[in-house]
């Protein structure tokens, strides 16, 4: 493991393509990059690893030229920048696949891949020369291994095949470096294997990657380095002969787990039952689930796996394909939200500003929405009562806004999760959802909502944790449930806890390939 | 009353003023009266429009509706001899059936507004020609209704009374629009759809209901355009009118996308158009640039509207940071 001087001298084979000095960003109040340095070496990958918010996206957008770093420099052979813009990346040759990509469903694959520097003909009429187009498209699709014809339209396409469309068009930009973004996070096995393979291709051919995953075990095959990054500073490097899982688990999280759960909980009786619910996005893999009173079930698995649509269900936002569910032993019938909310099941969804809270609402409007009839005489809301159980909830979860009046959008994510919190907990709860709660959040407020899921949980709510975090599923769970493609894989209890049993069961492997390994 | 609302008013006031100055007829009684009953019969079905708008849609057949409520109205009470107060009755129940179509069709079946209700445009116009088969509808000479008249037509004071029901109209759905729960769960769903209903909010009930209130009301202003016209033509009456009372909501600081507006802003949104029509007249300008002058001011009145937007939201964004920690 070299400390921080090494990663600027680079890798000794080769001149360095891109070399970082001491970049710095900060945002209002928070480092979210510290006097970081690396150098990337042609035809070296590079894995990044660490953990949300360690870092990783405001690296990127610096790579990418969106946001200008406070100090430092960036050199790309040789030449120092202060910062790039987005036209000189572009020029330099940097590429970046994301995670959520950005293709045209109704363009085949040679006009994304040309999408804006489509090849013209035709004089004064500009159009658009297909046949060159696609010519010119099919030796990119070679390159990256694709077995489909540049006149497929991406519509009809998997995702894995779209990202290597994603890929043949950064090189046709004649990329030097290539960012893929969490490439295989939701990619079956024998696709992420085919991507490592293309990897390798680029690498061959002289073209460095920086491949950003949580999947550690595809970084230790993939990366020639692995740079960890924690609360925006660099945490190590590894070498290659030095790439082992362990050492990245520990460069990443470097303490201990942040809600680490000391007491043993016994979980009361069984509040929600589903028997063979299947989700629309998962027909024919039904999914039965206990959730008992005052425990907190962690829901892991990949992205994709049906964690989402299964709390949509239960929530009552879709239809269930078909399955039963029971609440306290009776059967549970749910045509909506608010059948749902009415039997005192909650939900706090993955999507915060879309969904979780109105942006344009002042908070206490916010927080009284659900139960707005009992803030009302004769259908007269009274805006006293909604001051007043704004007031009490304020308190309670510590949310920091000028006054309970403020439009909820102009506070901080955290603070929008606390109101998001806050509209539900103003009610009983029997069942509370939580669908990835503490993602985009500060660390102070993620401590503050793990605190508060305890304390609902031993309150005797059944508490279910959708969480793509392993530290926080780990951390803060009674139990794990994993899926895999839309069922249950497997449920570990808290002996069983360790990523690489959720990871096994993650990707489809059974319980007890797990323990072996 | 807010801001928005407030530089409406002082705009009303200020054309009112430069009216009067150049045409002291403006001001006087016969005129007045003339004017307040546009606005109440407008205004009716503009307020009806309103609750579409705040959730996002939009109603279009509002002036085929006017046509074959009309029609029908007149034709049960003049020729078939049914007592008014039934005929109004089964006017209102019609209102509340075509608005219930046009919702269920929106909501369940997830058809987009603008098409259901222009759609319904075509459809009732049609129905309205086809009925009288494109013959004009009126009363028989010498028939009265006195107590009918009273109330549609008849003024007290010199105020006609069309504008006054158009009053009692807009402080009872200013009460259900800014204090009520349902109000409050319209402005949820306009402003964020999908967020209301993960708020445990019936979506799909709420704007329904907003799409009946919008044919109730514009039922009760049909009835009044017909007492008013007495004669009424299936293929011309009501023409356009939908357009007026989404310009007049559009003036009067709705948005389009849903979520924004108020009931203060709607009414005076018309009280702005139909003196904007008057002083058309008034001042001599050939009546045929009518729907010109009218489309240039809202033009104008939208695009300072979003400017000024624009301005207060940077502000409210700067003070925020400011505080945020």
């Amino acid at each position: 493991m070299n400390s921080l001087p090494s990663a600027v001298v680079g890798h000794p084979t080769a001149a360095p393509f891109l070399v970082l000095t001491d970049v710095s960003k900060s945002y209002v109040g928070v480092r979210a990059l510290r006097d970081f340095s690396m150098s990337v070496s042609r035809g070296e990958v590079i894995g990044i690893v660490g953990e949300n918010g360690a870092g990783k996206s405001t690296l990127m957008k610096i790579l990418g030229g969106v946001i200008a770093p406070d100090g430092g420099t960036i050199a790309i052979d040789g030449t120092p920048h202060a910062a790039l813009t987005v036209a000189e990346s572009i020029a330099a040759g940097i590429a970046f696949v994301h995670q959520e990509l950005n293709l045209f469903d109704n363009l085949d694959v040679a006009g994304n891949v040309f999408i804006g520097r489509e090849p013209r003909h035709g004089g004064w009429l500009q159009l658009v020369d297909q046949q060159k187009m696609r010519a010119m498209t099919a030796p990119l699709l070679k390159r990256v291994g694709a077995n489909f014809p540049p006149e497929t339209p991406v519509a009809s396409l998997s995702l894995a095949q779209r990202q290597l469309v994603e890929i043949a068009k950064a090189l046709s930009v004649e990329a030097r470096l290539v960012i893929l973004d969490e490439p295989t996070s939701s990619l079956p096995v024998a696709e992420t294997e085919k991507l490592l393979e293309v990897i390798a291709g680029l690498k061959a051919e002289g073209i460095s990657v920086i491949f950003i995953s949580h999947r550690l075990h595809e970084v230790e095959r993939a990366a020639d380095r692995v740079i960890a990054l924690r609360d925006g500073s660099l945490a190590g490097l590894l070498e290659k002969a030095e790439i082992t899982h362990g050492r990245m688990v520990k460069l990443m999280i470097g303490r201990d787990l942040l809600v680490p759960t000391t007491e043993a909980t016994t979980p009361g009786p069984t509040i929600l039952r589903l028997k063979g619910v299947q989700t629309t996005a998962y027909p024919g893999h039904p999914v039965d689930l206990d959730l008992h009173a005052g425990e907190i079930l962690g829901l892991a698995g990949l992205v994709g796996a049906g964690r989402t649509e299964l709390a949509r269900v239960i929530f009552g936002v879709d239809p269930a394909v078909s399955g039963t569910m029971e609440l306290d032993g009776a059967p549970l019938a749910i045509a909506s939200t608010a059948d749902a909310v009415a039997r005192g099941i909650f939900l706090v969804p993955e999507d915060r500003k879309g969904t979780g809270v109105l942006l344009d609402l002042p908070i206490q409007e916010n927080i009284s929405l659900p139960n707005l009839n009992a803030h009302a005489t004769r259908f007269i809301v009274s805006r006293e009562r909604e001051a007043r159980t704004a007031g009490i909830q304020r308190d309670r979860l510590n949310i920091k806004a000028p006054t309970m009046k403020t439009l909820t959008g102009l506070l901080s994510g955290g603070n929008q999760q606390k109101v998001v919190l806050a509209k539900w907990l103003a009610m009983t709860p029997k069942v509370m959802i939580l669908d990835e709660p503490t993602r985009g959040i500060d660390i102070g407020a993620k401590s503050e909502i793990y605190r508060l899921m305890r304390g609902l949980a031993k309150s005797g709510v059944a508490v279910l944790m959708i969480s793509s975090d392993m530290e926080e599923v780990i951390g803060v769970s009674d139990r794990i449930a994993v899926m895999h493609e839309g069922a249950i894989a497997g449920v570990l209890t808290r002996h069983q806890f360790s990523e690489e049993n959720i990871l096994l069961l993650a990707v489809g492997k059974t319980l007890h390939e797990a323990e072996m390994a | 009353m807010n801001k928005k609302d407030l530089g409406l008013l002082i705009l009303i006031l200020a054309v009112g003023t430069v009216v009067a100055i150049l045409n002291p007829r403006f001001l006087l009684p016969v005129n007045l009266a003339n004017t307040s009953n546009l606005v109440g019969l407008f205004g009716l079905s503009a307020i009806g429009q309103a609750f579409v708008i705040i959730t996002g849609g939009i109603e279009l057949s509002v002036g085929s509706v006017i046509a074959l409520i009309g029609v029908l109205f007149i034709d049960l009470v003049a020729t078939e001899g049914v007592p008014w107060p039934i005929a109004f009755v089964l006017m209102v129940i019609l209102g509340v059936l075509i608005g219930l179509a046009h919702g269920l069709l929106i909501t369940k079946l997830k058809l987009q507004p603008f098409i259901v209700t222009l759609c319904g445009l075509l459809v009732y116009r049609g129905v309205a020609r086809f009925y009288t088969q494109d013959a004009t509808v009126g009363f028989s000479f010498g028939q009265t209704f006195p107590a009918l008249n009273w109330l549609t037509v008849g003024q007290t004071f010199g105020v006609p009374h069309s504008f006054i029901v158009m009053l009692i109209v807009a402080i009872i759905m200013w009460v259900v629009l800014h204090r009520s729960v349902f109000g409050r769960y319209l402005f949820a769903v306009g402003k964020n759809e999908e967020a209301a209903r993960f708020s445990g909010i019936r979506t799909d009930r709420i704007i329904i209901r907003a799409y009946i209130i919008c044919q109730v009301l514009t039922v009760i202003s049909a009835i009044y355009f017909a007492m008013y016209t007495q004669s009424i033509s299936p293929a011309s009456q009501g023409n356009f009118y939908e357009l007026y009372a989404i310009a007049a909501a559009v003036l009067g600081g709705f948005s389009l996308r849903g979520g924004e507006g108020s009931i203060v802003g709607v009414v005076l949104g018309v009280v702005l158009l139909q003196e904007l029509q008057n002083l058309v007249n008034l001042l001599g300008i050939p009546s045929s640039l009518n729907f010109a002058v009218m489309g240039g001011v809202i033009l104008i009145g939208v695009t300072v509207d979003q400017q000024w937007g624009r301005f207060r939201l940077r502000r409210a964004g700067e003070a925020a940071r400011v505080v945020a920690p």
